[in-house]
């Protein structure tokens, strides 16, 4: 099996898309010959043609608001926005339409698009390369929003999504598309939407996280263990929304305790929902309270990025306080 | 029928391109006036964005400047565009106009420090390849490219209805004219008469997207016209051109005729950021022929040609700025970097309960990351 980077993984999981089914269009800025600007869609152009692979004029508002069309009438479109951070444009596009005309239209017209994008921190980007917008998505009814950690599940949930007859914003943790490297088949695979990924087993905290977090949870797992003894359980959440209700609960029945982790600010954050929704249904689980450690509430810095995202002392101050409670 | 009040707005200007000087500097047709010591201004200013441009790609690679977006052989339009405005008219820069910067009277060591994001930088780390002071009208740009331009459009439409004698300037791209804050700002300038003046930089690339794929029309000029705002090409890569004719719209904006945009023919010599890789979309021969005519040795031969600069005093200046700067970048390099605090200051005027409970939250993990020996910056 081929060792890949996400990167590799991405593309091949276009690649193999594009061939599948002619349906399937690339279209962005920077996609053709320049292959993206993290080399996503390297060498479609040459494959595929002009036609499938769109370099597209600098207008985000375009970029969906064409790509709804194109889905409309028939086609598959993977739409990529340079940087999440530019994807505001778009928003009337996306709220307004690519998240609402299967119901606008009574179940008759749908819009099975993926606009994918990097996202998040960690390279040093500045507030416009920078952010975890997952939230904006998450509550708009009508997207699934998805966030892989690993190569594997990056070319899996890729494929998924772009065979989801639900508009799919697929999101790209940035500052790990080339540091983590695994197998990953060359064969056709799918991993299912909406089911999250056991990373790490344990009896004492349950830690929901997604993208990059998925690392740095690991990293205070492993300090809380050995300073410790306490054993602590790392979920990857995957998909965003419909998020996987069931393995979180299955995995407070052990635990009872539960801290979520997630680069995005807090207030309102993905983790607020989920909080809410444990808080609401399965208090009786809990020994106490739930934790979050997000990235502040200010827009994303320059600098001193690292103490802003959720890091390793963050976590295990978390971790401490749950199971000193 | 109905009876145009006004005259069209001249077609012709927006689709020839205006030009003062040919690339190696002998006049075209007739010369503006301006006084010597102003050209050797120009150049100067021309010259010191060069040197700093440089500077700057070379702290990225150091390590020291997170990304730098070159200015290179676009100063022309940059310095000449900007040296028609007042001390008190404002700015709304993109992220490539070091020479704008430098005639509105940034000093090179008010740059660095925001692009090493020192203690003194003014913008306290917010973001990079960005610049910007109240001391000077420049309000920092936005990276999301175009947003700036209906700002322009908004300050200068308050400073009318203000009653101030003030006309605003903004800089953007080809690739910018794509979005829709460029109709927005386009659009309510025309209907609003404000007294803003467009500066389209139209250095031929958007990243890997030539100008042919960002617009059928046949220049960006002429998309003014359908706005009912003049539009004019100039050769952005001859200082003259395009002094004079953005000294004719800051004229104009002042006058209350309105805002004007000018698309200025030039080049980016550079890399996108020093992030590209220019070799994967376009050819070494395009960069150059467009060397050939690139804005400082095209003045330099006029200015000799002219005689306002003697022999050697192009060195001398090069040389000059070269040696001050360079003593700057080592005094800059020196300084402290921004306390961990500042990324909680300046979200509200006050801060929130939330940016409090946070505040604890980071100097705790400050310091436990200290008791672990973890380094993580
Ligand atoms: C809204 C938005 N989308 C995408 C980007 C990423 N990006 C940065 S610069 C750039 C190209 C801009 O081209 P142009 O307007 O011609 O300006 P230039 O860089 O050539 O000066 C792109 C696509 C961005 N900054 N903002
Ligand atoms: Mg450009």
């Amino acid at each position: 099996m081929p060792v890949m980077n996400m990167v590799q993984a991405l593309n091949q999981a276009l690649r193999e898309e594009m061939r599948r089914d002619k349906r399937v269009v690339v279209l962005g800025e920077d996609v053709g010959r320049r292959g993206g600007v993290f080399l996503v869609t390297e060498g479609l152009i040459d494959e595929f043609g002009e036609d499938r692979v769109i370099d597209t004029p600098l207008s985000e508002m375009g970029i969906i608001g064409v790509a709804i069309g194109m889905a409309l009438y028939g086609l598959r479109p993977v739409a990529e926005i340079q940087f999440i951070d530019f994807v505001y444009e778009a928003f009337d596009q996306i709220v307004s339409n690519m998240a609402k005309i299967r119901y606008r239209s009574g179940g008759m017209y749908s819009v099975p698009m993926v606009l994918r994008s990097p996202c998040c921190g960690g390279i040093r980007g500045g507030m416009h390369h920078s952010q975890s917008p997952e939230s904006y998505f998450i509550h708009t009814a009508g997207l699934i929003t998805v966030m892989p950690s690993t190569p594997y599940d990056a070319k899996g949930l890729l494929k998924a999504s772009i065979r989801s007859e639900d508009p799919v914003v697929f999101l790209e943790p940035k500052s790990i598309y080339r540091t983590i490297k695994e197998d990953v088949p060359d064969r056709d695979y799918t991993v299912p939407l909406g089911r999250a990924r056991l990373v790490r087993e344990g009896d004492d905290v349950t830690v929901v996280t997604w993208g990059a977090m998925v690392y740095q949870a690991l990293e205070a797992a492993k300090l809380a263990e050995e300073k410790h003894g306490w054993s602590i359980e790392v979920l990857d959440l995957r998909t965003l929304f419909p998020f996987d209700k069931d393995a979180i609960v299955e995995s407070l029945e052990k635990t009872e305790r539960l801290v979520i982790v997630h680069e995005a600010p807090k207030t309102l954050g993905p983790g607020a929902e989920i909080g809410a929704y444990i808080a609401e249904n399965h208090i009786e689980l809990l020994r106490g309270p739930i934790a979050r450690v997000a990235g502040f509430d200010t827009p994303f810095p320059l600098v001193h990025e690292k103490l802003y995202m959720p890091n390793i002392a963050r976590i295990y101050m978390a971790l401490r306080k749950v199971m000193e409670y | 029928m109905e009876v145009l009040e006004e005259p069209p707005i001249s077609l012709d200007k927006a689709l020839k391109m205006y030009r003062v000087i040919d690339e190696d500097g002998n006049p075209v047709g007739p010369e503006p006036s301006i006084p010597d010591k102003l050209l050797i201004d120009m150049y100067t200013y021309m010259v010191r964005a060069r040197i700093l441009d440089s500077w700057l790609l070379k702290l990225q690679r150091m390590g020291r400047v997170a990304l730098h977006a070159p200015n290179k052989g676009q100063e022309a339009a940059s310095v000449g565009a900007t040296l028609a405005l007042e001390g008190r008219d404002w700015l709304f820069p993109s992220y490539r106009e070091l020479g704008a910067l430098l005639v509105r009277g940034m000093s090179e060591e008010e740059i660095l420090d925001r692009a090493l994001t020192t203690i003194d930088d003014p913008l306290k780390g917010s973001d990079f390849a960005i610049y910007g002071h109240r001391k000077y009208n420049i309000v920092p740009a936005p990276v999301p490219v175009a947003n700036q331009l209906p700002h322009a459009v908004g300050a200068a439409l308050a400073a009318k209805i203000m009653g101030d004698d003030i006309v605003t300037m903004t800089f953007f791209g080809d690739g910018s004219t794509s979005r829709g804050d460029f109709h927005a700002a386009l659009n309510f300038a025309g209907v609003f008469k404000a007294p803003v003046v467009f500066v389209n930089q139209n250095n031929q690339w958007a990243i890997s997207v030539p100008v042919k794929r960002q617009t059928a029309a046949p220049t960006i000029a002429v998309k003014g016209v359908a706005y009912g705002v003049p539009g004019i090409r100039v050769d952005g890569n001859d200082v003259l051109a395009v002094y004079t004719t953005a000294l004719e719209a800051v004229d104009r904006a002042r006058r209350g005729e309105g805002p004007t945009l000018i698309e200025a023919v030039t080049y980016r010599l550079g890399p996108h950021t020093t992030a590209d890789d220019p070799d994967r979309y376009r050819s070494r021969s395009e960069v150059e022929e467009w060397e050939r005519r690139e804005p400082i040795r095209r003045f330099r031969l006029y200015l000799e040609k002219k005689g306002i600069l003697g022999p050697g005093d192009a060195e001398e200046i090069y040389r000059t700025w070269e040696s001050r700067i360079e003593e700057t970048v080592v005094k800059v390099l020196d300084k402290p970097p921004l306390p961990p605090e500042v990324i909680l200051e300046d979200v509200y005027s006050k801060p929130t309960w939330n940016l409090v409970e946070q505040m604890r939250e980071l100097e705790e993990s400050i310091k436990l990351l200290k008791e672990l020996g973890v380094e993580v910056e």
